[in-house]
């Protein structure tokens, strides 16, 4: 099992979502990030006249745990749609887990991680 | 059934009487539904009923002339009073959301403050010798002047009748008492906005008592009062001496001082300025609030102006009222457009916020001495110091004032005295101050105008300077004026007011503070 940790643009979030919905990837959590990069671009936010330091791109982390098998063709797809080609895209980090469990029925492993239409 | 008959007959029987005593009145008269018959002679007071004698019509004639006068100046001070509303909003909406509930309080709390201050002593200092009330009724208690004699000529110097109003419980001085404390209480919060978000709040209520019972009127005697800068004309035969319709130096002027000097005091809020003195920007928290502020101080301003006049009777109030409007669209454009094409090159909201509220603030000394072109000329220019203004304190004289109060009070009232000195037309004004004739300015034939305004706006700016200095040292001294740094980045509002302006709301208190470079 893998953690697939995919930090996006948050305006790309609904087309990864989509996107991973059909490669029948459906688990996973997301929140609003914070982050530094690359930016080299003075931001344009002025207040009364005074420039703010505000260059950020608005930025989403998508934290998908799945079975080895689907790694792949998860992380293609996560490249894919949120790609746009301009600086502040985002990364993906993949990093190995040790344990997974399905609180509802105690399940563990691999069998946790199954799709609901899956037997 | 024998007590139900009994209750029967009693009952008729009451009826009965009660209708004898009803049918020996007169029948009720026809409703009025359209006003035409409702109000007529038989509301006059008179010994016979419907036929009113000469004395008995002009003693209503009299009554009703002052009534309209003490209506206006009643409902236009409740107008101001409103605007402390628009203060309050324009203040919180302009500063962090961190220090909202401290900056709230302090707008809410300079009204009981400074009203007691004023009610304790600060009215009998500046109207004590004001004279004879004339549009108010006439009542002339107000006599009593501490004065000295300079050059041959009498300085009042400060009233000394009517301490928490007392001997003189008179409705024409009620109403002046009412109109008057409501215009202490916006020059006393003006400097809140300066001061804001690193003023400790026992300090600020110290302030406030002191600058209604002492700062503000001290000034307001010399002009309003009858003091000395008001018999400039009769005394040194310059203009009608310095004249200040609704307060440009009296009121707004003498809060932009005080901010000058009390931001100046308290220093800058920690992240504003680098190492190289060059300024961060701290940006306010919620601009929808600062616009409403906005527009609630541009709607009380229509007290503010227009009632200036003490009389709904003088209809000049209807010139006040549309110089007032004209003045403040053009200083919103102005700084508008200033703002956009030579500055940031955007139409920053909150200048826009600065430049109608600069044009209301220049036209309050002149509103009812000039044309309305010359109001909205006033109007443009007063937009386009309230941006430079700011740029001036913010990066020259490295005050750092959170909503530009010194900019548009303190620069644009001394540049509404000075206006009233170029624009005053001749239409208004004769007897002002006991100078026969009506006030013209430099550009209408009198250039003594423009000079006693000068001197005026000048004395404001070192004595209300020299005053406020010594104040808030005394009281730095005393109990501190700035809260320490650690409350400072922690938001003001648990420390010093025990509680949060948005409870539940969870505020990045940290990244709302700039890096000092």
């Amino acid at each position: 099992m893998k953690k697939i940790e995919a930090i996006i643009r948050t305006s790309k979030f609904e087309e990864v979502k989509e996107a991973l919905h059909g490669i029948d990837i459906d688990f996973f959590s997301y929140w609003d990030a914070t982050g530094v990069g690359n930016e080299k671009k003075k931001s344009e936010v002025t207040y009364r006249g005074t420039h703010l330091d505000t260059a950020f791109i608005p930025r989403r982390t998508l934290e998908i745990v799945v079975r080895d098998q689907n790694v792949r063709k998860t992380v293609d797809c996560v490249l894919a749609a949120s790609f746009t080609g301009e600086i502040g895209d985002g990364r993906i980090f993949v990093t190995p887990v040790e344990e997974a469990w399905k609180i509802r029925n105690k399940q563990s492993g691999d069998d946790s991680l199954k799709g609901a239409d899956e037997k | 059934m024998k007590k139900l008959y009994i209750l029967l007959v009693l009952m008729a029987l009451v009826y009965s009487v009660s209708s004898l005593y009803s049918a020996a009145e007169t029948a009720p008269r026809k409703p009025d539904p359209s006003g035409i018959t409702t109000g007529n002679a038989s509301d006059v007071p008179a010994a016979k009923p419907n036929e009113p004698t000469l004395t008995e019509l002009a003693n209503q004639i009299g009554h009703n002339k002052v009534a309209i006068n003490i209506v206006w100046t009643l409902i236009t001070g409740f107008l101001v009073f409103f605007m402390q509303a628009g203060f309050a909003m324009v203040e919180t909406g302009l500063t962090r959301a961190k220090n909202a509930a401290h900056t709230m309080a302090m707008n809410l709390f300079v009204y009981g403050l400074g009203v007691f201050g004023f009610w304790m002593c600060g009215f009998a200092f500046m109207f004590g010798g004001v004279g004879g009330l004339g549009t108010l009724g006439g009542f002339d208690g107000l006599n009593q002047e501490f004065t000295i004699t300079l050059f041959g000529h009498a300085f009042g110097l400060i009233g000394t009748k009517g301490f928490f109003l007392h001997g003189v419980y008179d409705v024409g001085v009620f109403t002046l008492f009412l109109f008057q404390v409501v215009f202490m209480d916006t020059a006393a919060t003006i400097p809140t906005g300066a001061m804001s978000e690193r003023w400790k709040f026992i300090s600020f209520t110290i302030y406030g008592v002191v600058v209604g019972a002492i700062i503000y009127p001290l000034f307001g005697n010399w002009v309003w009062g009858g003091g000395w800068l008001s018999q400039l004309g009769t005394n040194f035969h310059l203009g009608h001496g310095h004249v200040d319709f609704a307060g440009s130096s009296v009121v707004h002027m003498t809060g932009g001082v005080i901010a000058l000097v009390g931001a100046w005091i308290l220093g800058p809020r920690i992240g504003k300025y680098n190492r190289d003195k060059s300024p961060n920007a701290i940006p306010g928290h919620n601009i929808p609030m600062a616009v409403v502020g906005a527009i609630i101080l541009a709607f009380g301003w229509f007290g503010f102006n227009p009632g200036s006049t003490l009389a709904g009777g003088d209809l000049r109030i209807s010139v006040v009222a549309v110089n007032t409007l004209i003045a403040s669209i053009m200083g919103a454009i102005a700084a508008t457009l200033w703002m956009w094409i030579f500055r940031s090159k955007k139409p920053d909201p909150t200048m826009m916020v600065n430049g109608l509220l600069a044009g209301l603030v220049a036209i309050t000394a002149p509103c009812a001495f000039v044309n309305v072109q010359c109001a909205g000329l006033i109007g443009l220019i007063s937009g386009i110091l309230a941006v430079e203004g700011a740029f001036f304190v913010e990066r020259k004289l490295r005050v750092d004032d959170p909503v530009g109060a010194v900019a548009v009070h303190g620069i644009n009232g001394a540049w509404g005295c000075l206006a009233l000195g170029l624009f005053a037309d001749g239409t208004y004004g004769d007897g002002w101050n006991g100078v026969a004739g009506t006030v013209k300015g430099l550009f209408y034939g009198d250039g003594s105008q423009f000079t006693a305004e000068l001197i005026g706006v000048v004395t404001n700016f070192i004595v209300i300077g020299a005053v406020s200095y010594i104040i808030f040292k005394l009281i730095g001294a005393g109990v501190g004026n700035r809260v320490s740094a650690k409350t400072e980045m922690d938001g003001l509002d648990i420390p010093e007011m025990g509680v949060e302006g948005y409870a539940g709301i969870k505020l990045d208190k940290a990244s709302e503070t700039p890096l000092s470079r």
